[in-house]
Formats: structure tokens, sequence, C-alpha cells
């Protein structure tokens, strides 16, 4: 929590300490009262219970249903304090303060009344506390020391739950009801922090007990967030990992590796072994929450797959031969040489990941630019979030969206086009459903039915626009023509804030007959009616905010799509404060951050463009090296080149493009044509399966860094134990392998620690001159950009000037892609991801999120199945123009008849097989979320699947591992 | 790189620009954007297919884009 804003008399409060449990949260009245709490005077914002002001001023009152994440419910009257004037014996932790009151916490007779409920809740509750899992972490026990319990009259004759049965359903937590004491605190922390409501209290009195809808944990609603077992004060919801080791020792507080949302957490240690890890409450974006993916997939950094020795092979028909550090990095540089002796430079080239840390994604963009002497450095934003830096930086003037997080509490209208909060970004789709149970409203555009739509508690969306997959840029037009021709513009701030030629000609554009809702409404299959309502809402509801997802960007108008959702916030007045803006929920964690470190071809760190002089010359005169001038290859450039033999050294970090990027075989062939793959990663991933050189890299846990994510948020990653890549040396990061690679190659990098990486950033980019590792450990975490002028950073941008200076309008006319259905490939296939796993799953496959999701499966409407014969639970076989593929089939309306969808976490069900190359017209980002396909029936997997089978059990064999893929098969 | 796949990429750029009212700032529009965004053996590839095939495959006003716009050197 941030500073707050007032201080009492006698005692000055100046910061919350996140160690402490307040008891109720913070609130921020305006209006403050003083009261008097045992002798102490403070002034606290209204509505502050009395609970937390006690606490405020030093003094703990007993508790045990209260906890500060959570709206107090006062059933354990633990917490009862007395009040001079006042009757009775108040609940402090949901009474509120009042003006002049004087509080007592402590008397003889609230011990009295105290010790009396301790010794009922003790006199049900086992005795085992010495080999109890929560011993010294229980707060049951802190309560019975805290009121001086000192003996239980009741004895254990008489009825309890003693005997009840633990629920080990969850793989990652234990549900033991002998142990709990009803106070509702995981009932409401389901409720309240995740939105799902899958716990209830059943029954009354005695009888009463925590139910997950009369299923166990794994089969109910639960989607195993963690914030209940976070919530419990007792050993009843706990970690498996503390059952097992006992509880930790010391703690470092880090950032997850999954996601855009970029949780922050605490790795809670025993030694260098991770015991759990705890969302932060201090975490700018995830205030103590969490989703199953960083809270508790992080075993995969320990899993038996990974490969921890250098090894390096002539062929890939070769077995890998395992090899010293020095013998790996002097083999890829000399091959590297003699590469560019006989093909030239443009022959070679670099891939980041929106998986590496700044500093990783920088030193590696500085190899490939300085050392390697071209621009061909690409990152795999470039299948995902290209389009955002495109689209952002043409309109408003920065690649990256405009608000944090805790915006969205200030929204009145949330629009979502092409994004799944709920699975995608779910610790910030808890904050969203929270704003929308407060009332706020909802349009939804997404060819499927995500869960928000009807099938979130308490959440519905006033709008679900269930578009063609495709016509995104049509939709935004017939939105914005309905803003223009029903007087909806918000002309004093355009007239303000945005080149007005731009409006003009982008006015007269949409106004047009043919950008009308009514003409478009065949194209978009959606009521005419409805989309003008949508627009109507959209521009008169309060404030507007419109978040989206890959839905947008991975289309061949994805550029322009981007590009109208700016106009369409420019011109609604929709930027430029909180509730409002432009909002990419970027997938991976540091898209944001590998974007802005400069791992794109054509621009600098800072989105600086290679052609721009001063720039260059700046990077020139601190690199020591003559730069080009020239925009370099993209990904599908250098892949297209290999596959023709004029592209032939490859150094990819953390990235897997056999498996992410589309139309499979074009890229495997790519592969297979080069004569250098160089791969740094964790795990042998798909494309380690055609490279020559393997470097094992260090998990999140063994390394120094930052991650950005959506909100411009850079937060450090804190190393917690020794990478395990040593073979022999001192384990090295991910940074320390590209500067040996560097030195190897004739130019030395010299950097001691990671700090010192930001450090030469910060020098070199003006929107992060303010960052260091030391503001970062003050600070907790900063948004960019950090200047002079913004010194702690720039949670909302734009506000008083768009960056660009005047904001622009762009001409978005839709152009239907050339992926189009006929008889042959009659539906549409289009993808997205689920909850449990990651990307392309290496990390998470190699967890127990599996159980939730062991398979990747097709969903297809029950018509477009009935007509072909397909049951739930068949094979089917999904073919496009680029390829074959075999999943099951599962039946449900969440997808419109004439679309199938489905995931590609697993690498056997070859989803990118079956993508073509089509991309956005602008930034070349595939067009995953159309492919023109047939489905049918059939009872064997397809050929690829086949051929991939047997070549990755070949290929995981030549590192000498087993491989444990077991691929289902059709009966 | 193959030329089709080129050729597709910059009519793709041309459509994008299709509906601008000021046919110079449209052209300035797609040389920019390929003068930005393409490497130089891309752009060198392109503009001598105008030359050379008469940029047969390519929208006019992407022909005239690159024949009066496009930096090659
Ligand atoms: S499980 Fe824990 S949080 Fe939930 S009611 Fe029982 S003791 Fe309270
Ligand atoms: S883990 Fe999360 S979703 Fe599951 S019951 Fe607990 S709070 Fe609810
Ligand atoms: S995966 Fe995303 S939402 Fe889940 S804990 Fe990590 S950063 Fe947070
Ligand atoms: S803490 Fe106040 S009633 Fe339980």
């Amino acid at each position: 929590m941030d500073d707050i804003k007032y201080t009492t008399h006698t005692q000055p409060v100046n910061r919350y300490d996140s160690d402490k449990d307040y008891g109720t949260p913070k609130k921020l009245s305006e209006k403050l009262v003083k009261l008097n709490i045992d002798g102490v005077e403070i002034t606290v914002p209204e509505g502050t219970s009395i609970m937390h002001a006690a606490q405020l001023c030093g003094v703990t009152v007993p508790k045990l249903c209260a906890t500060d994440s959570l709206e107090p419910f006062g059933s354990c009257r633990l917490c009862l304090v007395e009040i001079e004037g006042r009757r009775g014996y108040p609940a402090s932790c949901t009474t509120p303060v009042a003006e002049g009151i004087q509080v007592r916490t402590q008397t003889s007779k609230l011990a009295d009344v105290r010790r009396g409920v301790m010794e009922l809740y003790i006199s049900d509750h086992p005795l085992d506390c010495l080999t109890c899992a929560a011993n010294g972490d229980c707060e049951l026990q802190d309560m019975a020391g805290a009121v001086g319990l000192r003996e239980v009259r009741y004895g254990y004759d008489g009825e309890n739950h003693l005997k009840s049965t633990k629920d080990e359903s969850n793989p990652y937590f234990t549900f033991d009801p002998s142990k709990c004491i009803v106070c509702s605190r995981c009932v409401r922390a389901c409720e309240e922090t995740q939105g799902t409501f899958a716990l209830t209290i059943e029954g009354r009195g005695f009888g009463s007990k925590v139910s997950a809808g009369n299923k166990d944990f794994l089969e109910s609603e639960c989607v195993s967030c963690g914030a209940c077992v976070q919530a419990c004060p007792t050993a009843t919801l706990m970690e498996k990992t503390v059952i097992e080791a006992g509880t930790p020792e010391h703690k470092i507080t880090t950032t997850c590796a999954y996601c855009g949302v970029g949780c922050s957490f605490d790795a809670e240690m025993k030694g260098e072994e991770v015991v759990r890890m705890t969302p932060n409450k201090d975490g700018g974006a995830n205030h103590g929450h969490s989703c199953v993916k960083g809270r508790f997939a992080w075993g995969y950094a320990t899993h038996q797959d990974r490969i921890t020795t250098p090894m390096i092979r002539k062929s890939i028909h070769d077995e890998w031969q395992v090899v010293s550090w020095d013998e790996a990095i002097n083999y890829a540089a000399s091959e590297i040489k003699r590469i560019e002796t006989k093909y030239g430079k443009e022959a070679m080239g670099g891939i980041t990941s929106s998986r590496c840390t700044n500093e990783e994604v920088y030193v590696t963009q500085k190899l490939v630019r300085a050392v390697f002497g071209t621009n061909n450095v690409d990152t795999c934003a470039r299948v995902c979030h290209s389009p955002t830096g495109y689209g952002l930086k043409q309109t408003l003037g920065e690649s990256a969206g405009t608000q944090t997080f805790d915006s969205v509490m200030q929204s009145d209208v949330i629009m979502i086009i092409g994004a799944n909060p709920t699975d995608g970004h779910p610790v910030f789709a808890s904050l969203m459903k929270r704003r929308l149970r407060e009332g706020a409203k909802l349009i939804i555009a997404d060819p499927r039915a995500i869960d928000l739509v009807e099938n979130s508690p308490h959440v519905r969306a006033d709008y679900h626009l269930n578009l063609r997959p495709g016509t995104n840029v049509a939709l935004i037009s017939a939105l914005a023509h309905v803003v223009v021709t029903e007087g909806l513009v918000k002309e004093d701030f355009v007239r303000e804030r945005c080149e007005w030629d731009s409006f003009v000609v982008w006015r007269d554009f949409v106004a047009k007959p043919e950008n009308s809702p009514e003409a478009l409404e065949a194209t978009l299959g959606v009521k005419a009616e409805f989309v003008r309502n949508a627009a109507r809402l959209f521009a008169t509801g309060g404030n507007s905010a419109i978040y989206y997802g890959l839905g947008v960007t991975e289309h061949s108008q994805g550029s322009t799509t981007v590009m109208g959702i700016a106009n369409l916030a420019m011109a609604t007045g929709n930027v430029g404060r909180e509730g409002v803006g432009v909002n990419p929920l970027r997938g991976q964690n540091n898209v944001q951050g590998s974007c802005d470190m400069g791992s794109m071809p054509h621009e600098y760190p800072g989105y600086r463009h290679v052609s721009d002089d001063a720039t260059r010359t700046l990077f020139e005169s601190a690199w020591g090296r003559p730069l080009s001038n020239d925009p370099g290859l993209r990904i599908p450039n250098m892949l297209d080149l290999a596959g023709e033999g004029k592209f032939k050294a490859l150094y990819c970090v953390g990235e897997d493009i056999a498996q992410s990027d589309p139309n499979t075989q074009h890229v495997t062939h790519a592969l297979e044509n080069m004569e250098c793959v160089i791969v740094q990663d964790l795990f042998l991933n798909e494309t380690a399966m055609y490279a020559h050189v393997f470097f094992p890299g260090a998990s999140f846990l063994e390394k120094n860094g930052t991650f950005t994510n959506a909100e411009r948020r850079i937060s450090p990653v804190r190393r917690v134990m020794a990478p395990k890549n040593g073979h022999g040396e001192r384990g090295m990061e991910d940074w320390e392998i590209t500067a040996r690679l560097s030195k190897a190659l004739g130019y030395e990098m010299r950097y001691s620690h990671a700090c010192e990486i930001m450090d030469e950033i910060a020098a070199l980019t003006p929107t992060f001159k303010g960052v260091s590792f030391k503001k970062l450990d003050e600070l907790g975490s900063i948004q960019w950009p950090c200047d002079d002028a913004n010194p702690t950073g720039t949670p909302t941008m734009h506000v008083d000037e768009f960056v660009r200076g005047k904001g622009r309008f762009f001409i978005t006319q839709y152009v239907p892609t050339t992926e189009k259905v006929n008889a042959k490939y009659p539906l549409i296939l289009t993808t997205g991801r689920i909850l449990s796993q990651y990307n392309v799953g290496a990390q998470t496959r190699r967890t127990k999120n599996n159980v939730w999701h062991a398979e990747d499966l097709v969903e297809i409407h029950p018509h477009d199945a009935e007509d072909r014969g397909i049951k739930d639970g068949d094979w089917v076989g999904i073919t496009s123009r680029a390829g074959e593929t075999v999943l099951r089939a599962t039946l449900t309306e969440r997808v419109q008849p004439g679309v199938i969808y489905t995931t590609f976490h697993h690498p056997e069900s070859g989803a990118n097989v079956i993508t073509t190359d089509n991309g956005d017209w602008a930034t070349n980002c595939p067009e995953f979320k159309v492919t023109a396909v047939q489905v049918n029936r059939v009872h064997q997997l397809s050929d690829w699947q086949k051929d991939y089978q047997s070549f990755s059990e070949a290929q995981i064999a030549f590192t000498g591992k087993k491989s444990n893929k077991i691929i289902k098969q059709p009966a | 790189m193959q030329t089709e796949q080129l050729i597709k990429m910059a009519n793709q750029v041309g459509d994008f620009f299709e509906s601008y009212p000021d046919q110079v700032q449209a052209q300035q529009g797609i040389a920019e954007h390929l003068n930005r965004f393409w490497a130089l053996a891309m752009r060198r590839q392109i503009a001598a297919h105008v030359k050379e095939a008469n940029g047969v495959g390519l929208h006019a006003k992407v022909i005239s884009a690159i024949s009066s716009y496009l930096e090659v050197e």
C-alpha cells in the first residue's frame, strides 16, 4: 500500500507495513475523523474501522474472521472493544470510527469475553499444534496465546468435527475441515478477491461448514487461484508444499514469469528451495491476488526434462554432445564467423522472447546490432502484439497501453474486444469483475462467448457483439459511424487534443453509408440495432475504457483495428484520465518490455527508428561499433529467406518459433535449412529439436532483472537461488551467456550485474531515464515513462497532451481477409487460451496444471457437428490450406455455427500446422485468428502428427533423456 | 525472397491506403511504410520487379508509390 496522507498527533504513521494485517481494507475518504484509542489520538479517513485505526496506532486487537483484504463480517466476536458512553461491546472490525470517540481495546471484561470465545473454538479444534503444518503460522494459535487461554472446560467427548475427512483433490492445496473455524474468510475471498463464488457456508450453527458446492475442490467451480488459501487463518486450507517441507524461513519479492499482468510474489524459501509463492500485498498490479499459474505452477524449474548442460552437434540428425561452456560458446562463435564469411552478415540474426527479462532482451539486440552487424533482430511480439506497437505509435504517439490496471475501478463502461481476461489475464479479470459487480456496463466483441459474457457469477455482458472472425475493422467502423452520425463526438476534446484535419478526413470516411451498422450487418453477422446501442452506450455512458487482446492483433488487419480503437477512444474523449483509455492486454509477461528494449528490427530501445541519425549516433558511441541504418528482417522474412537457403544462422533466446509461429511445416523447413541454430532455453523445446547449439538457460527464480507488464510497470525479478546451468562452473544468468558469446565474437560486454545493464538502458533511453534497480527496491515497481519530470513514473499516459503532440486519426478501411471460406474449407478456425496453461505450455505442461487441461480440444457448434456426424469426444481431422491435424472434439454453443475454436498449449496438437502464413499488413503479425478449414471424423492421427511423434522421440533420445510424451491416439 | 510474397505484402500495405482521398498522400504513405519497415534487400527486390516486370501483380497505386518514392539506397 502506498503512503498514507495522514498522521496521528502522537505517533506519525508514514507507511503501511505489508507484513501487518490491518484487519479491514484501507478507506480513501477525503473526510477525516479524529478518535482516541487506548489513550492515543489518531486521525483517519471516514469509514475506517476501529480495528484498522487501532492497528495504525500500533494497537493490535485480537481477531479471527477479519483480514485486510476482505470486507469485515463480524462473526467471531473476538475483536470486541468498549466505547465510552456506548453500551455493549461492539466488534471493532465492523464498527466504523466516529468523531471524538474514546475506544478501549483491553479491559478485564473484554479479556474474559475473548477467553470465552477462544475456549469454544478450541473445544472443537484438534490439539495437534506441534505436528500441524500451520505451526508457527496459525492465527488461531496466535489468538489463543494473545487472549491468554489456559484451560478448555468443554472436553472433546461431545459432538465435534475432528474426524472430518480431508479433501486432497486439488493438486496444490489441501482442505482439512477438522481444522476449520468457519470464519468464512475463504468464502469471502473467493467472492470478493477472485470473483468465482465457488465456496459457501452450508448448514447453520454447529453444523455449518465450508463447501465447494457439495463437490470436491477439483470438481467444483474453483479455479485454484489460492485466494482462499491465502485468507485462511488456520491449517484448513494449506499449500501441499508447506505440508511437505514445513514453514519457510526467508522470503524474497519477485515477479511472476507468466502473463502480462505481472503479479508481484514473495518467494518463500528454505535455503535455496522454494516452499511457496505468495502474492505480495504491495504488488502494484495484483495487490495480493494471484492465479493458479503464478501461485502454484512454478515446479517446472526443477522438472526432470530441464536441460542444464551445454550441448552441440554438427547436424540435427546427430546425437547431442554434452560439452563444457567454453567449448559450446567457442563452437557457436566459430560457426557464426564461418557463416558471416561465407554468406554475409545479412544471413544472420537473433530472436528474443517476451519471456526474457528486459536486460536479456537488451543485450541480445545489442549483440545482433553491434556484433553481428545487422538489424536482423526480432521478438515473439511479432506474432502477438506487434500491431499494438505500430497502431498506438501512429495514433497516440507511444507503443503502449494508456492506463494502470487499477484505473478500471473508475470505469463506467468496459468494452472488451478479442480478449478473454478470465483465462488470459486472470488477476486483472478479478479486478474487472469487482468493478462490474459494482455496476459498470460491459460490451464484449468476440466471435465466441467467453466466460464474461454470461458464465461468471454476478457479471453479465450488456452487449455481446458476436461478430464473424476477421471483421473487427468493419465493427470498429460501424461503431465509429454511429458516434459520428449521431452527434456523439466529444468535439471540444478533439479540437483541443487532436489533429483536426485528420479528424475531418476520418469523420467523413466513417460517416459514409457503407460504414453504417445496417450496411455491415451481413458482414458482421450482428444486428445493426445492437451495434448502434453498444456505440451509444460507449459514447455516452461516462468513463469508457477499451481492453483488447490478440483477437484484435492477430489478423490481416490487426494494425488497422488498433488504430480504429484509438480513433474511437479519441473521438469520444476517452483518453488521458483514470477510468478510460486504450488497454492492450499483453499475453506474455514481458511483451511490453521486450518491445521497449529495441528487439524489433526497425527500432532501438525506446521505439526510435534505426534510420534516425541522432539515435544511431548515440548508440554507436555508447557501444563503440558502427550500426546499420537499415531496418532488419522480421521473423517471417527470416524464415522465408531461410527456406530459400539465404538465411543461415539464428540465435534464439527463450523463444520457440517451431511451436508458436504459424504454418509449422514452413517454419521447420526453414530451420532445417539453416546451418547454425543456437537455442537458449530451459528445455529441449520444439525449436531446439532443429538446433546445433543448446545453451541451458536460467529460470526466473535463478536470475536478476526486470519485467514490464501491460500497464508499463517495470517490476524486479530477483534471484532466489543459484542458476542450475553451471555444469561444473558457476551457474550463469541468461545475460551472462549472451555476454560470453559476445566476448568469443571479439566484443566484450562489461557488466558485473544485471543492474548495470539497466543503468545503460536508462542512460540511452529517455523514457527509462530515471529507472534503476535501486529505485525499484525503494518503490517496488515503476511505470514508464520515468524521467526528470516524472521521477516515480507515469500511471496514466497522454494526460494533458498526447506523446506525439496531437492525437492523429487514421482512416480504417475494412479489407476482408484473403483467407476465405469456400466449399472445400467451409469453417473458420480461431484460436485462444485457457487459464491453467500458458502459451506454448513449455512451463505449465511440466506442472500439475495438466489436471485441468491435459490436451487441446476443438470446440464445434452442435449444428456443424451434426452435419458431419461428429459426437462429443470424437477424434476429428482439421484440414486447412496449410496442413492437417487431429484433435478431440467438444461440442458447445459457445462458438457460433461456422466457427470452430482451439487452444495451442500442446505441441503434438499441431494447431499451427493448420494456421497459414497470412499476416497483418503493417507488421506481418500472423493471422492466427482466422483459418478456413474443414473438419471430419477420423480414426487416426494426421501424417504430420505421426511424423512429429517419431521425430520428437528421436530428438529427445539424442539428449540421452527419455521421452515421456504420450500422444493420445484415436481408439 | 519469393517475389509473390513481396507482392502480396506490398498490396496489403496498399489496401490500407485505399480510401485515402489524397492520392499523393496515399502513395507517400505506402512508400514510407516500406522504407521504414522493409529490409533493403526486400525493397530492392520489389523495385526491380516494378522496373523489370512492370510490377505485374501489384496494384496500380503501389506501383506508382514504389516508382516515385521508394528508397533503394
Ligand atoms: S477454511 Fe479457513 S478460511 Fe475458510 S472458514 Fe475454515 S478456517 Fe475460515
Ligand atoms: S482457490 Fe480461488 S477459486 Fe478456488 S475456492 Fe479458493 S478462492 Fe475460490
Ligand atoms: S499468470 Fe498472470 S495473473 Fe497469474 S499470477 Fe502470473 S502474472 Fe498474475
Ligand atoms: S474479527 Fe471482528 S468479529 Fe471476527
